[in-house]
């Protein structure tokens, strides 16, 4: 709607939306403002807005007890690598699919599509068995496959609709010009694909980290990442809202970043293509 | 060198045969331009030849040399594409050099085919532009760029037209026509569009569901079509067609003729009618005659300063000696 | 349109994701669907080895039978169609007022978006504690305030308390798509509208909202698969007590809680069939699309 309006009406809409706009984020710029807080300042009453003594002691107290390192750390491998290995595994099938489909092309999508929506619960105990069985429960390898199969539909199907936006005819050209597939590959489809496969991958780094069912089933001690971490301050020892703040903030704080950056790509991702 | 032989050629996709079988000889050097209406399968047939379809039978050579089952680079063709497919993420020069590249060719040679290909279209001053940048007739040239440097045994060009202006249209179907005097090598154009196939071809084949309609100079289909589809689509206004008693008088089931072989006049004639809608294009003025009690309406060409206006009664004469007749299959008596 | 060889290729490069995928699909489906006809409680002796004992459909009975189903499917439903209420109504305006002339529409824009980056663990946690929790929680705090006595939000309104976190992580979604469809619809047919003498109200409903009527759909479909199977929240903040049990966590205490493997999975079935329904509308919608 490019059309010029008043600077009154234009005042309003700001001033409204803004208004919603910071009601909406306020729940996480309260804790990212407690987590500033000594213990005492957090639960306050009357609360405290800005004018606290501003306190770096919380992060040190949580990196301290917690070990946070490892959560974290946890959390970049299980997230990284199961995207990695998603991308592996879905860019030759994304590529068959979007350049050399066949009748069953559709078909095969749509049945992709239909194991995202198993409902979790309903595997959990045999994944548990599996899981045991193989000696995968509490490892990170174990989580990385399980994250990997879960958004492997999702990881197929966004690079499916941003290679069906490069044209078959330049693929052609090439082939016209002498490539072989490799070259093909090489030199046209993938610099053509990059920005399409980064944006996937960002997109499934925020899911991964963000998994929260079976991150916390399937782990223990050992390979729980920050959902796992953060759970653990439920139980009532840990209720201390300053360093509960910090925790929580140093465990969205990545994400948060990285995900002002997909927004785009999200719509894309999470409705499979059907709205761009 | 470019000498390519169809034998037999036929193409089905699943159990619908776009191609039935199809003979067709293309000589060396020559224009030969594939026409028809959209759906006709002349982009279907330029793909076969290419290689980025395979043939459900038949034989394709090339120089005397079988390239049926060859891979599309391997038939030594080059391709314009009708979007052009330029390679978005490298410049021109990339995109002019890729072919070379691919064909291993030393930096030196590639840069000094690079650097001939630009002068020859003007493209000099654009080399390390990214094809997003370029207006679309300048894409155009880039794609023809790339496919000269390779020295191709023929060129083929699917609709390469198509996405210009009507004015840059014009430009680029000359330029096309001096690159094809100049390299005296074989092209082969697809288009829909008659008027390019009437100024650029040596040769135009008539397509219609797969079908060679007719095969000939763009002289010989204008004056001897075999067959009222070919008679109605060569030639612009369309041919106009009359059945029953006038066609009956020349012995036909239907008689064609050109708007531009009918002499209209104020006085005298042997048809009459009324003018309808009257376009001028300054140097002819095309008439849409109505109530002639022979077809719905006829077309006639005249002069640029022929004056007649809507609803004026008038009569016209066909010149007798170019009058097409078709029996009851539509084929030329 | 393309060659023999290349198809070829296609088929062993599509191999490895159609099988991972397969395998992911079949193995544990076939278990849950095999333990769910069988009499199965870790805890007292039974084991895979010895061998289950066949009970045929007395899990599906029991599962449906017990007091505890008709109250989670309750739940449910309130619970889904309440977050799918909120974020749908919402996310209509907020996507018609982002898509308005305002100054700072890109920051803005990131303030929205940003809840449903939270992990849903932290969503909870912060939420029950530092804004729900009755002593120093912020709404306490602001109860207080104006001389009301503080409520005890996730005893008292339990399901309430729940929708409204859910909402808060999903509205961004529903905001985001509904923005990304507004922006596709074509101002000119707004500006027609308005020629023929059409209010802003009468736009919106004619125009406007049959527009977005698709992206909506694809918002519930969505956020019904995802709510679903909500788990992370209800595990932090209730712990499935005061009438949260949604089915979900249900089956979710019956396998890991009291170890009751086969009544899980009994229940397990029945939601893969409730998911496979919602999905059927779900796939149909985006199968359309595939095909233009």
């Amino acid at each position: 709607m490019a059309r010029s309006v008043s600077t009154r009406r234009k005042a309003l809409n700001t001033l409204i939306a803004w208004t919603i706009g910071l009601l909406i984020f306020f729940p996480i710029l309260w804790t990212i403002l407690t987590s500033f807080k000594t213990e005492a300042q957090a639960i306050n009453d009357p609360p405290i807005f800005f004018f606290f003594d501003w306190t770096l002691e919380n992060y040190a107290v949580v990196q301290e007890r917690s070990d946070y390192m490892r959560f974290l750390w946890n959390s970049v491998i299980i997230a990284g690598g199961s995207t990695l290995l998603g991308i592996l595994i879905a860019v030759p099938a994304a590529w068959s699919m979007a350049f050399v489909p066949s009748k069953r092309t559709k078909d095969i999508l749509m049945w992709m599509l239909s194991t995202k929506m198993l409902p979790a619960v309903g595997v959990l105990y045999p994944i548990y068995l599996l899981f045991i069985s193989l000696g995968l429960l509490d490892t990170r390898i174990g989580l990385m496959v399980v994250l990997m199969l879960i958004n492997l539909p999702i990881i197929v199907w966004m690079l499916y609709t941003y290679f069906k936006e490069i044209p078959t005819e330049i693929l052609e050209a090439a082939r016209m010009d002498g490539a072989t597939l490799k070259e093909e590959i090489l030199y046209i489809l993938t610099p053509m694909a990059i920005p399409g496969i980064a944006s996937t991958i960002l997109l499934n780094i925020i899911l991964a980290w963000n998994e929260a069912f079976w991150t916390l089933n399937l782990t223990a001690a050992q390979a729980a990442p920050l959902t796992a971490f953060i759970a653990s301050y439920s139980s009532p020892e840990g209720l201390f809202y300053a360093k509960l703040s910090a925790a929580s903030t140093m465990a969205i704080a990545p994400i948060l970043i990285l995900g002002w950056f997909s927004q785009k790509q999200l719509v894309r991702g999470l409705t499979f293509g059907a709205v761009k | 060198m470019g000498r390519i032989v169809l034998e037999q050629i036929t193409k089905s996709f699943g159990s619908t045969q776009v191609i039935p079988p199809l003979d067709l000889t293309i000589e060396d050097g020559e224009f030969t331009v594939f026409v028809g209406p959209s759906g006709c399968g002349k982009s279907t047939l330029l793909r076969l030849i290419a290689g980025l379809e395979d043939v459900s039978s038949g034989r394709i050579t090339i120089d005397g040399q079988d390239a049926t089952e060859l891979a599309p680079a391997k038939r030594g063709l080059a391709m314009v594409f009708q979007s052009y497919a330029l390679y978005p993420h490298m410049t021109v020069r990339k995109n002019i050099a890729f072919p070379l590249r691919m064909a291993k060719m030393g930096p030196a040679e590639i840069e000094k085919r690079v650097n001939n290909a630009a002068s020859v279209l003007n493209l000099t001053d654009y080399l390390d532009r990214r094809p997003g940048q370029l207006s679309g007739g300048q894409r155009q040239r880039v794609a023809i760029g790339r496919a000269i440097v390779r020295e191709p045994s023929a060129f083929l060009f699917d609709e390469p037209l198509s996405n210009l202006d009507a004015a840059l249209r014009v430009g680029m179907r000359l330029e096309i026509s001096e690159l094809h005097k100049r390299l005296t090598t074989t092209m082969i154009y697809v288009t829909h569009d008659q008027v390019e196939a009437m100024t650029m071809a040596d040769k135009i084949v008539v397509l219609r569901a797969g079908h060679i309609e007719q095969v000939g100079s763009p002289l010989e289909l204008y004056k001897n079509p075999r067959n009222k589809f070919v008679a109605g689509f060569i030639g612009s206004p369309k041919m106009n067609f009359l059945e029953g008693d006038e066609a009956k008088r020349h012995n036909a089931h239907s008689i064609g003729v050109r708007p531009e072989h009918i002499e209209v006049s104020d006085s005298k004639g042997d048809w009459t009618g009324v003018v309808g809608v009257s376009e001028h294009l300054g140097s002819d003025t095309f008439f849409h005659i109505h109530d002639t009690g022979l077809a719905e309406t006829i077309t006639v060409r005249a002069g640029g300063e022929v004056g007649f206006r809507h609803g004026d009664r008038v009569h016209l004469t066909p010149r007798s000696d170019v009058i097409h007749k078709f029996d009851a299959q539509g084929l030329r008596i | 349109m393309a060659t023999q060889q290349s198809r070829t290729l296609a088929r062993y490069m599509m191999a490895p994701a159609v099988i991972l995928l397969l395998g992911w699909m079949l193995v544990p489906l076939t278990m849950t669907l095999f333990f769910s006809f069988k009499k199965y409680l870790p805890l007292r002796g039974d084991s895979l080895e010895n061998g289950l004992e066949w009970v045929g459909f007395q899990n599906f009975v029991r599962f449906i039978s017990s007091s505890a189903f008709w109250p989670s499917v309750s739940t449910t439903m309130i619970m889904v169609g309440g977050v799918l209420i909120i974020t749908v109504v919402l996310g209509v305006f907020l996507a018609i007022l982002l898509d308005q002339p305002l100054w700072g529409q890109g920051p803005l824009r990131i303030l929205v978006i940003a809840p449903f980056f939270v992990m849903p663990t932290v969503t909870a946690l912060v939420w029950k504690n530092m804004f729900l929790d009755p002593v120093n929680g912020l709404f306490a705090h602001l109860w207080k305030f104006f001389g009301l006595s503080p409520v005890e939000w996730l005893v008292d309104y339990s399901l309430g308390s729940i929708i409204m976190i859910v909402s808060w992580q999903w509205l961004p979604f529903a905001t985001l798509i509904l923005i990304t469809a507004i922006q596709s619809l074509d101002s000119e047919q707004l500006e027609a509208a308005e020629m023929d003498g059409a209010s802003a109200f009468h736009r919106f409903i004619h125009i406007v909202l049959p527009h977005l009527s698709r992206a909506i759909t694809i918002v519930i479909l969505i956020q019904t698969i995802f709510l679903l199977s909500i788990f992370a929240e209800i595990f932090v903040t209730t712990g499935g007590a005061f009438g949260t049990k949604t089915l979900t966590y249900l089956i979710f205490q019956r396998v890991i809680d009291s170890q009751n493997i086969g009544l899980g999975s009994a229940g397990g079935v029945y939601a893969i069939i409730l998911a496979n329904i919602v999905a059927i509308f779900l796939m149909r919608i985006v199968g359309k699309n595939l095909d233009r």
